[in-house]
């Protein structure tokens, strides 16, 4: 057996070529959240911001952008983190008090608008504008996450493939923030969950794939 | 095999078989492998990472050396894991193919024995979830029932040290020349030269008291074990 793993050994040795080792998980996670800013950039200068700018008397709007923010970051970072062995698994844990603020922060604009005989309910177009938004911010940032975490080697491909489904869901809801037209109702809320879940899946059903080594 | 595994800093001499050093290489990468091989300096970790460093700049020896010095501990991880027999082997192969894959992912900055350790167990956990997949052979009864256990037999270890007892109650009672030639040149395995200067008697004599000492001990053994 041991002539065996010396084969592997000589063979392995004989095509050696030099790599650079990966950056940090924090850098390349920060590379991955600048590409997300540069999104938002790109759709800021194409469409008018209709969303949190006017309604400043909705902390709780404010509250789950700041929440789908920090998710996005910090899902990200455990993302990079969990794809190098050697590193916690724990780091999972990390955008959960984040992933609660902003899910948490997202159901009173949703109660509101239930409990208001006053409301005027949705039009059928706005979640089916909303839906195509998240859609066409998630695949791009999808790709490119998934693209970036493959040059690691992430031992556990579920649970990191899960955790950038979070951050890309969380960062095209925070992308949606600003030109959201109108306060969160439960029908958005429903489409937003739903866009979130269905990312989160299919980033395990293919990211868990694509990633596995 | 049993392999001790320690994942923590340690200064023992960790390799026996390294290759010779190439020329060329860098002066401090030297110095930690003669370090490593004094037991001085920096741990085995220091080492193996130093070595992966080289390995990651495209340094086939260092890389050779690395590999050959991971694979008592991969096969001690995996023991550890719960894997047994020949697929030990299988996982130390997927480990090395792994760690050839997942090469840029090691950052020289962080300890070594943590990220070979992190791929050897979910390497080991792989295999054993796929033994677990497959129809056991305990399922089938007549095939269970005429397999031979090729472990040790129950009791095995005390006989084996009783007989060990018995051995040394006999050795220690020959004459001081013969036990000497015994212990030296039969269960020490030194040569005719080591001891006849360890023990100042001639090659001749030695010889003499250890076919005396051997027909004694066939003597004395025999009937004890009827």
């Amino acid at each position: 057996m041991a002539a065996r793993h010396d084969r592997l050994v000589e063979d392995l040795a004989g095509r050696l070529e030099p790599v650079r080792p990966l950056a940090r998980p924090g850098l390349r996670a920060a590379l991955w959240l600048g590409a997300v800013a540069a999104l938002g950039g790109l759709l800021a200068s194409r469409f008018a911001m209709i969303g949190l700018a006017h309604h400043p008397d909705l902390p709780d709007l404010r509250l789950a952008a700041a929440g789908a923010v920090l998710t996005a970051i910090t899902a990200a970072y455990a993302a990079f983190a969990t794809s190098v062995p050697g590193r916690s698994p724990a780091w999972a844990l990390l955008p959960l008090p984040s992933a609660a603020l902003w899910i948490g922060a997202s159901g009173p604009g949703c109660l509101r608008a239930w409990l208001s005989p006053m409301q005027e309910l949705p039009g059928g177009h706005e979640p089916v504008g909303c839906f195509g938004f998240l859609v066409c911010v998630s695949i791009p940032l999808s790709l490119l996450i998934v693209a970036m975490l493959r040059r690691a080697c992430p031992l556990r491909p579920n649970l990191t493939a899960a955790l950038a489904g979070l951050a890309v869901a969380a960062a095209a809801a925070a992308l949606l923030a600003p030109f959201h037209p109108d306060e969160a109702t439960f029908t958005d809320i429903l489409t937003h969950m739903g866009v979130v879940a269905g990312v989160i899946g299919l980033n395990i059903l293919a990211g868990g794939r694509l990633l596995t080594r | 095999m049993a392999v001790a595994i320690s994942l923590g800093p340690r200064t023992g001499s960790p390799f026996g078989r390294g290759a010779p050093l190439a020329g060329g290489r860098p002066a401090g990468l030297e110095r930690n492998r003669v370090e490593a091989r004094t037991g001085s300096g920096m741990g085995r970790d220091g080492e193996l990472a130093a070595l992966m460093a080289a390995a990651q700049r495209g340094d086939a020896s260092a890389y050779r050396d690395l590999l050959k010095a991971c694979l008592p501990l991969v096969t001690g991880i995996a023991r550890a894991q719960g894997v047994r027999g020949e697929a030990v082997d299988d996982v130390v192969q997927d480990t090395l193919m792994t760690l050839h894959a997942a090469r840029a992912s090691y950052d020289p900055a962080r300890p070594f024995l943590p990220w070979l350790s992190a791929i050897t167990r979910r390497r080991a956990i792989d295999r054993l979830r796929r033994a677990g997949r497959r129809p056991q052979e305990v399922h089938d009864p007549l095939a269970f029932e005429a397999e031979v256990d090729p472990g040790p037999a129950p009791g095995a270890g005390l006989e084996s040290q009783e007989r060990g007892a018995a051995l040394a109650r006999a050795v220690a009672a020959l004459p001081d020349g013969q036990r000497q030639a015994v212990e030296h040149l039969g269960l020490r395995e030194l040569s005719l030269e080591e001891t006849a200067a360890l023990t100042g008697r001639s090659k001749g004599a030695l010889k003499v008291n250890l076919h005396r000492a051997l027909k004694a001990l066939r003597a004395s053994l025999v009937p004890e074990k009827d």
